[in-house]
């Protein structure tokens, strides 16, 4: 029997795209289960026993003081030396939208050094609306969960505090040297993009970010929203030439890499 | 101890919130001043100094832009010229209380009693006190839920509202024995019953019977069971109703019964699941799904503040898909608001109004707020301006739920448990049921401000999370929501057979020191009543607090046919379930249809250059780009939608209905669409209903819908029932409901009404025009093969699917050169229907390449939306397009609005087969795709009359709302 990729997808009060990560994760063949923070805690599930770890988007306790604040709390207070045992074990953590924010604000991301706190933010968008909006997105960088990804993909964004911040210039430096940068916002033809191309003015267009390792991944894009063609926003003027859309692939590496690296 | 905590971004950070602030104060007209925004939290409880160092330092900022200050001895030095600094009232819900005890505690912070947050505006500019005034009441605040800190550096001592528990109290007892029928009416009025004097007799007489007098609580009970709100005694009781005043009257018993029920019965259609007994109507949907939809308003809180009514009418609207059978999960929104145009100077307003834009705003963030928070995609709605909305805002919340088969039958067994979730009880919204049934006036905002709430939609989504796991397990025989009415409305339905004994006293209580009879009959959001066999109680509670929702066993369903309620062991209420239910007197109301005389539209002289119209007609608020609101909804989270609200390859043209999948990975899903058209309601009821039947079927047609599987509900918004000429069009309206319903075939399955809907000021009451929204769900076999507004590709030919008639009457045509004019558009039911399905049999055949219904600034408006949704121009014939009327001119029939007509494009190779399907219809070829820019309609002589470029018509469309 072929062992399965198994993925934890996170979730508590306020998580709401478990479902829609999980069905990804799922049509492409990996075992998912949805867990509550409390049963991590509790100890009823144990993180050692997956692979994959997603934080979903959502407006995890309302998003409350600041978004994803309470709950990054409760994994660096409550289950960071078991989040740190799994990044040393190889594996993989994608956070998406919510989950970014989460990862960064319990300094996972951009996690240059572990340990040093938060050294980057997602702030109040530059327009001081949540918007829901179809971007372009620049892939570079040296992540697992963007390999051979196309130059250029599309996917939606839905937030009002995506406006990535480095806590100093340094940091930014550091993370486009490391190739920790993974996506951008650009514009329809890959130039430099404005708003609403860039739709919450983050700095350096920048829209997603690994760590050093390259296994960790934050993006405020939602791929699992445009997981199937039919989530394209124009997919009626398009020849389906896949069911799946620009989305799929990001999720196809992560299954693809614990299959290579971890499952033998 | 409570401490104060201010947290400030650091200099050089941009603060978007402050800037929005900004622009909102220079839209009052005043120079934009620079504002900074600090949040400020006050902390009581055993707390020490280091502890509030981590609090702020771990908890409450951002280190990366924020810096925090506590424990200030003088206000701070801003430099700012001034600092005004807005708290909730005491008793409303802060929202971010919980979560940030929360948080404080996941700190290993134990001593956290209550937190209070607060908004410190620190304003840079030249302002009078007067000006400062203005702004703090238009901008900064909304008094019914908020109040300005005369000084911050002052710190409370405490922050609770906890008065001493309630142990000791007497049982309040209403003297109705002796009461004659002017202090009948007088209890009725002091206690804010709304019960008229027949009802005050009935109830006199039934405690006479008992031989005692009423508790509060007991009358307070039969208020709320017999409010219009509750009870429909307007659509269910007796009508005489004339169409003039010398008529005999046609007695009309139940107009519900006759009208709306009478349509679904008789078409007896076997996927209508459960119609009209349930919080939602159900339709079949897959071998293992149902799918359920409701929409509901909440006028008369989002008249008052617009964000919290809002925002409790979708909380409420979503609880009502939650309490649908078993439970439903919802999977979409759909919202309609009817506002006065936000030009409209503050003169014009009924005193005590607050201005549309403030409303607008209000209500949408409202919207906003709690359907991305519950991660329900907001994917559908329409937004209707018409002046006689500035006293009364209409909002209308939709809710689409999926169940699986068999889980829509509850039903509540003799011996089940009383078991509340969800938010604790405190005394919000007292008083919501009866007040929603009685009129606005500029008193309102003082006498109901308990009725208006904020909503804690995270509360919700726990509650969602909680109940779909417990309803897999199948450990509850029946739920419903707490809506208008609390406990009592929600424990007085599900006990009508069984009888209940309550033990108000088990009801967790957001602070100590309630009445009983103020737990019974709050309106706290968010909480839902079960019935739960006691054998399964036990794992019940143990779903729920796994998601750390609050469940509490308030007593059982136990079979006295009683209503008995307890506090503190002593009972203060005894009430026969059948007298509460049953014993309603009654009623009839007179009511009086009289044909309003109207003047004929006066056409302009004939102009051959209508570009100009175009251009109004784009920008008419109605018909204008929703864009600014739509994208502040999530309309795409849970990853179903299909076809979005807005499509094109710049993702901004207007889609009709909106399409989701029921599941991800399955090719079934629902359109979802509302019609609504106040102006042709001025010029006939029931061919505003006929109409707004034939709006929302066709959106449903023109994405790929079947007329076979559409069903309907109703909303009527209408003004005082108790007058005969407001009640006679509400009937006249009931019935083009039915008429359209029969014709089409396509039932109710659910529907709500909101009367009152009139603004009491000085004596004169201003009525809204009678309105109905018409909202339909259609089922789509194959999401795959449905088809979008935009034009796609040049070369392909233009059709015009439809005949169009000089019905100006109600257009927007006529609305921008300020007529409403007498022609309204009808509806020719058997040539619609044969239409619809034709169009069906094209789309399923792959035949069209896009397709938009023609509705609000008639012809014009969809060929120039379709062209510039798509990027492609256009040529147009008029000459060809089929027409019926008196006056054929190129105004007519662009801009009539004509029902059951379309625009299709169609490729060269497909042509054929479309007029075969065709055969004997009304569809003609009127024109060409083009690749240029150019949009040109040729008119009756062959001469262009429109000629824009369609950059330049979108962005007259687009900038109105932007």
């Amino acid at each position: 029997m072929i062992p399965n990729v198994k993925v934890i997808i996170i979730r508590t009060a306020g998580t709401n795209c478990n479902e829609e990560t999980s069905f990804a994760f799922r049509s492409l063949g990996a075992s998912v289960e949805e867990v509550h923070i409390k049963a991590l805690i509790d100890g009823a599930r144990f993180l050692r026993d997956y692979h994959i770890l997603a934080l979903p988007g959502g407006f995890s306790y309302g998003d409350d003081i600041a978004s994803g604040r309470i709950l990054a709390n409760e994994l660096r207070l409550k289950l960071l030396e078991d989040i740190r045992q799994f990044i040393r074990e190889g594996k993989l953590i994608i956070g998406i939208c919510n989950g970014f924010q989460i990862l960064t604000k319990a300094g996972i991301l951009p996690g240059l050094e572990l340990n040093s706190g938060q050294e980057a933010t997602l702030f109040y968008n530059d327009s001081a609306k949540f918007e829901d909006r179809w971007v372009h997105l620049k892939v570079e960088g040296r992540c697992v969960w963007t390999r051979s990804l196309p130059q250029q993909i599309y996917l939606p964004v839905a937030h009002g505090e995506g406006k990535f911040i480095p806590r100093d210039r340094q940091v930014l430096e550091t993370l486009a040297a490391n190739g920790q940068i993974a996506l951008r916002y650009c514009s329809a033809d890959g130039g430099r993009p404005s708003y609403p191309d860039n739709p919450n003015g983050s700095m350096e267009n920048i829209a997603g970010l690994c760590d050093t390792t390259g296994r960790i991944l934050g993006l405020m894009p939602h791929p699992e929203r445009h997981f199937l063609f039919e989530q394209h926003p124009f997919w009626t003027r398009l020849a389906k030439k896949s069911p799946f859309g620009d989305g799929a692939k990001i999720f196809e590496n992560g299954i693809n890499y614990v299959k290579e690296n971890l499952l033998h | 101890m409570i401490w104060r905590v201010e947290v400030r971004q650091k200099d050089g950070v941009l603060d978007p919130i402050g800037a929005s602030v900004a622009r909102d104060i220079c839209e009052l007209g005043f120079d934009a001043p620079d504002v900074r925004v600090v949040w400020v939290y006050l902390l009581e409880g055993d707390i020490s100094r280091e502890e509030i160092k981590r609090i702020a330092g771990e908890l409450l900022i951002d280190p990366v832009v924020e810096e925090y200050s506590f424990d200030l001895k003088r206000p701070p030095q801003s430099g700012s010229r001034h600092v005004i600094e807005i708290a909730y009232n005491l008793g409303v819900m802060d929202p971010v209380e919980a979560s940030t005890i929360k948080g404080i505690r996941d700190l290993g912070i134990m001593g956290v009693k209550a937190v209070r947050t607060a908004r410190q505006y620190h304003i840079d500019g030249q302002f009078s006190d007067k000006e400062l005034g203005l702004i703090t009441n238009r901008v900064l605040m909304n008094k019914l839920v908020q109040q300005v800190v005369g000084d911050p550096s002052h710190i409370p001592a405490s922050l609770g509202l906890s008065g001493p528990p309630v142990s000791k109290f007497d049982v309040l007892v209403v003297d109705l024995a002796a009461a004659k029928d002017r202090r009948l009416m007088e209890i009725s009025k002091a206690g804010q019953l709304y019960l008229n004097l027949d009802e005050m007799r009935a109830i006199r007489k039934y405690f006479k019977k008992e031989g005692r007098n009423p508790t509060d609580v007991e009358l307070e009970t039969i208020a709320q069971t017999w409010s219009e709100h509750c009870r429909h005694k307007t659509f269910r009781g007796t009508i005489r109703y004339r169409e003039s005043k010398t008529a005999r009257p046609r007695i009309i018993r139940s107009l519900f019964k006759t009208t709306i029920a009478a349509a679904t019965s008789k078409l007896n259609k076997k996927w209508c699941v459960s119609v009209f007994h349930d919080n939602a109507g159900i339709i079949s949907f897959d071998k293992d799904y149902n799918v359920c939809f409701k929409v509901e308003t909440h006028n008369h809180p989002s008249a008052l503040e617009p964000f919290g009514g809002a925002n409790t009418g979708v909380g409420g609207v979503i609880r009502d898909i939650l309490g649908t059978g078993l439970a439903a999960k919802p999977l979409c929104n759909t919202d309609v608001f009817c506002f006065a145009p936000p030009e409209t100077p503050a003169a014009d307003l009924p005193k005590g109004a607050l201005h549309p834009k403030r409303v607008m705003k209000g209500v949408v963030s409202g919207v906003r707020d709690y359907g991305n928070k519950m991660g329900i995609p907001t994917v559908n709605g329409a937004i209707v301006y018409d002046k006689h909305f500035a006293g009364n805002p209409l909002v209308f919340c939709g809710n689409v739920g999926i169940i699986p088969r068999g889980k829509e039958i509850k039903r509540v067994r003799q011996g089940d448990l009383v078991v509340a979730v969800g938010g604790r009880t405190g005394r919000d919204g007292i008083h919501g049921a009866t007040f929603s049934s009685g009129e606005l006036t500029s008193a309102s905002e003082t006498v109901s401000s308990g009725a208006v709430q904020i909503g804690n939609p995270i509360e919700e989504k726990k509650v969602l999370d909680a109940l779909l796991k417990a309803r897999q397990a199948g450990l509850y025989s029946a739920i419903t929501d707490c809506g208008a009415g609390g406990f009592s409305s929600a424990v007085g339905e599900m006990g009508e057979k069984t009888g209940a004994r309550i033990d108000l006293d088990r009801a967790p209580l957001k602070y100590q020191g309630l009445k009983y009879h103020e737990i019974w009959i709050s309106e706290s959001q968010e909480r839902m009543v079960m019935a739960v066999p006691p054998e399964n109680i036990e794992r019940l509670l143990k779903i729920f607090e796994a998601e750390n929702v609050e469940a509490a066993v308030l007593g059982e369903f136990d079979g006295s046919g009683r209503l008995q309620l307890f506090f503190h062991g002593q009972q203060v209420a005894d009430l026969d379930m059948s007298f509460l239910h049953d014993g309603l007197p009654q009623i009839v109301k007179e009511a009086l249809y009289q044909k309003t005389a109207l003047k004929k539209e006066k056409l302009p002289r004939r102009s051959l250059d209508l570009t100009p119209e175009l251009c109004a007609a784009l920008g008419h608020y109605n018909v204008a780009s929703k864009e600014s609101v739509i994208r502040i909804y999530d309309h795409e989270v849970q990853g179903t939608s299909v076809v979005k609200p807005l499509v094109g390859p710049c993702t901004d043209g207007p889609s009709d209905a909106a399409v989701i999948r029921g599941r991800l990975g399955h090719p079934q899903g629902v359109a979802v669409a509302n019609g609504i058209n106040v102006r042709f309601g001025m010029i006939d009821p029931f061919w505003m209903a006929a109409s707004c039947v034939d709006e929302a079927i066709r959106q449903i047609i023109a994405v790929g819908g079947s007329l076979d599987r559409i069903a309907l509900l109703d909303n009527f918004c209408w003004g005082n029932p108790d007058k005969p000429d407001r009640l006679g069009s509400l009937v006249r309206c009931a019935q083009g409901c039915y008429k359209a319903a029969m014709s089409f075939g396509t039932p109710f399955i659910s529907g709500k009404d909101s009367l009152y809907n009139e603004y009491t000021h000085k004596g004169k009451s201003l009525a809204i025009p009678g309105t109905i929204l018409i909202s339909a769900i259609g089922h789509i076999d194959d999401v795959g093969r449905c088809v979008t507004m935009d034009f796609k590709k040049a070369g392909n030919s233009i059709y015009a699917v439809g005949t169009t008639a000089d019905d100006l009457g109600g257009s927007i045509y006529l609305e921008n050169s300020g007529q409403l004019g007498s022609c309204v558009p009808k509806v020719d039911f058997k040539t619609a229907s044969r239409i619809y399905r034709a169009l069906e049999r094209a789309t399923k055949a792959g035949l069209l390449a896009s397709l938009h219904d023609c509705s609000e600034g008639g012809l014009a408006v969809a060929l120039a939306e379709m062209a510039f949704a798509g990027g492609l121009g256009a040529t147009v014939l008029l000459e060809r397009v089929p027409y019926k009327g008196k006056q054929r001119r190129e105004d007519v029939v662009l801009f009539s609005e004509s029902n059951s007509r379309f625009i299709a494009e169609v490729p060269g190779s497909q042509e054929k087969a479309l007029a075969k399907i065709f055969k004997g219809l009304p569809l003609a070829k009127i024109g060409t795709v083009e690749a240029g820019p150019e949009f040109i309609v040729y008119g009756l002589k062959d001469k262009p009359v429109i000629n824009a470029r369609i950059d330049e018509l979108k962005e007259v469309w687009k900038s109105p709302l932007r």
